[in-house]
């Protein structure tokens, strides 16, 4: 029977909701135990949280001074240890995940499936490749551990409440290397929701042609309560940081609303939302690729329609 | 210091890919290839540290067929001083791609080395932290920003919180973001030149590599497909669709 191990990602002492994506995705192995490990200088809180996500067995936690920030040179070898007796080692497709996750695999000279969409059994999952034009079917050898990342957008949150698994503190003798330090993080401070987990989403293209005029699309996601993301072309050019980008290569959500505003739809942005539920392109260009996929265009002037939308929407 | 570089061939970002009516694959017969744009990105980046003085020497390093050497020397054409080809015909997985870059980091002794966060093939963004595993030393992943001095190496990381920056010692695995660097053109007189740079081939089953698969693909199939919807006339219609479905 399989044993699932899930690593908890968290930061500032709070649980990422990416941590219960994972745990969906352990509970379709339908195996006998899903443990949550959680390393950090101070696990209580975190774990406390960890407890309550429905399908949980146990929650584990190292608390080490090394711990206080997620450098993936000291934390792999504390999961490579922890694994041992387990089938499974799963964590979310985030940066903290693909950093972490394939370190892990090589101590334990296993190949890692990345960005796991779907569970067809225990050691078989489907993956995306060439930026989701083409699923592959991968078969992982039983012998071995198996070493995942799960693609958050493709798995829903387990629910929270109603569990009350046990947490256990566990010692893992394992030597960690000082040649890797934490200096510092620059978050982007921002009361707006988060952009991989909020259910609407409202991202600017290149269209939107300044940081200034990205206030626009700020405004207006705060009207709606929206997160706010960005094409790559936006982020290059500058008008908004790097965490907001969507798309291939920066981060894959699955919003119920996802709104792209002067963004022309490029493959690598299109494969970012695929999942969401329903897609809403505003651009100029009646033949910009993103009204292939979009389930309500628009067609006109950002700077036009934006005021309009507002308006439409009443006091 | 020598820099290794990862400089992996894929099939070209615009290129839209099929899959084959059978699900055995994708269809690459005649598909236009190209580096893969996180490796050209760390060429720049090396190539830079060479120019800056830190390093003295750029090596670009290719897994693949026979036929990779036309594309390793676009590689010294950008300014590598040379090549490392390691033939193989067999589609290479991540952990024998860092088990390949290990042996070659013994021969050569790099300071660093520098690959993609992922090849746009695959997508599997896994080999720069295996090989900083089997290699024990420090991974830089998603570098946004490097700078070296003093045996060190300062590397701002595009995380999904923002930036973070760590510090490692080197030798050390650095994997590129995008917005690292803009890799610089390759200009005529430099393929001239390149022409007489050296490629070391070196046959995959010389390395003693063991190549054995955990992972079998049994099955390719095109993603789902999101269907065209409706255009709506203006910002009102627009509203009235999406508090409609209870969007709004
Ligand atoms: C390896 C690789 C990885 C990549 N990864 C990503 C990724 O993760 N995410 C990503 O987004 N891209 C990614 N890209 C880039 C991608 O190919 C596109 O270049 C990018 O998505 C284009 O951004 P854009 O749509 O904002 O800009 P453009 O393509 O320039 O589109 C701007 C759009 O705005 C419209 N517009 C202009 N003015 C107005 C106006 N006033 N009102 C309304 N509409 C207006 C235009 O008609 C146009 O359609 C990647 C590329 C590569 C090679
Ligand atoms: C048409 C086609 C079909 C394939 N089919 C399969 C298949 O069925 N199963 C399978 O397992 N693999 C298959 N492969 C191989 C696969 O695409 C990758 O080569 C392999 O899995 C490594 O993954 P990655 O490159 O995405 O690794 P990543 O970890 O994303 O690569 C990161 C970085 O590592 C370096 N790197 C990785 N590989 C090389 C290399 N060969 N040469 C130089 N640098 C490198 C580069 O710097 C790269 O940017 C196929 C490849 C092609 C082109």
């Amino acid at each position: 029977m399989s044993k699932i191990l899930v690593i908890a990602e968290h930061l500032d002492g709070k649980l990422n909701s990416s941590t219960a994506r994972a745990v969906s995705a352990a509970s379709a192995v339908k195996g006998e135990a899903i443990d949550v490990l959680v390393l950090s200088d101070a696990p209580e809180a975190v774990a406390a949280e960890a407890a309550k996500i429905e399908g949980v067995s146990r929650v584990l936690t190292v608390a080490r001074p090394e711990n206080a920030h997620p450098l993936a040179a000291v934390l792999a070898p504390q999961i490579a240890k922890a694994a041992t007796g387990y089938s499974h080692v799963f964590a979310p497709s985030t940066t903290f995940g693909k950093d972490v996750a394939p370190r892990v695999a090589a101590l334990l000279g296993v190949a890692q499936v990345s960005d796991v969409m779907s569970v067809e059994a225990a050691h078989t999952f489907t993956r995306p490749i060439y930026a989701g034009n083409a699923i592959i079917t991968v078969e992982a050898d039983a012998a071995h551990t198996v070493v995942a990342t799960i693609r958050t957008a493709s798995w829903p949150a387990a629910p929270s409440g109603a569990n009350n698994a046990p947490v256990e503190a566990l010692t893992v003798d394992a030597a960690l290397p000082t040649h890797t330090r934490f200096v510092e993080l620059k978050q982007g401070s921002s009361d707006r929701p988060d952009l991989q987990s909020a259910s609407k989403v409202v991202s600017g293209g290149r269209g939107v042609g300044s940081k200034e005029n990205f206030d626009i699309i700020y405004k207006f996601a705060d009207r709606i309560g929206a997160a706010v993301g960005a094409s790559r072309a936006a982020v290059d050019a500058g008008y908004c940081p790097n965490e907001m980008q969507v798309g291939q290569t920066g981060k894959i959500i699955a919003p119920e609303l996802y709104m792209a505003i002067g963004i022309s739809g490029a493959i690598q942005h299109l494969t970012g939302i695929k999942d969401a539920g329903t897609i809403v392109a505003i651009n100029k260009d009646g033949e910009a690729p993103i009204f292939e996929i979009a389930d309500f265009g628009l067609m006109g002037d950002l700077f036009k329609i934006i005021p309009e939308l507002e308006a439409a929407l009443g006091a | 210091m020598k820099i290794l570089v990862g400089y992996k061939r894929v099939v070209d970002y615009n290129v839209r890919i099929q899959v084959k009516p059978d699900g055995s694959g994708v269809v690459t017969d005649g598909v236009k290839l190209s580096a893969n744009p996180f490796d050209d990105i760390a060429l720049e980046e090396a190539l830079r540290l060479r120019e800056k003085g830190i390093a003295e020497e750029v090596i670009v390093v290719g897994i693949g067929p026979a036929d990779l050497t036309a594309h390793l020397r676009n590689g010294l054409a950008m300014g590598a001083n040379r090549a490392i080809h390691v033939v193989t015909a067999d589609a290479v997985q991540p952990l024998t791609a860092a088990r390949v870059f290990l042996k070659l980091i013994e021969k050569e002794q790099p300071g660093l080395v520098i690959l993609g966060k992922q090849a746009i093939d695959d997508d599997a963004n896994q080999t720069g932290q295996m090989l900083a595993a089997l290699w024990d030393r420090p991974q830089a992943t998603f570098a946004g920003k490097v700078e070296v001095a003093d045996g060190k190496a300062k590397v701002t990381r595009e995380v999904d919180a923002g930036l973070e920056a760590i510090e490692v010692d080197l030798p050390a695995v650095i994997t590129t973001d995008l917005r690292l660097n803009e890799p610089r053109f390759i200009k005529l007189p430099d393929i001239m030149k390149a022409k007489s740079k050296p490629i070391d081939s070196i046959e995959f089953g010389s390395l003693g590599v063991e190549a054995h698969d955990h992972l079998k693909t049994t099955q390719y199939a095109a993603p789902a497909k999101r269907s065209k919807g409706v255009m709506v006339k203006d910002a009102a219609e627009l509203v009235a669709a999406l508090k409609q479905k209870g969007l709004l």
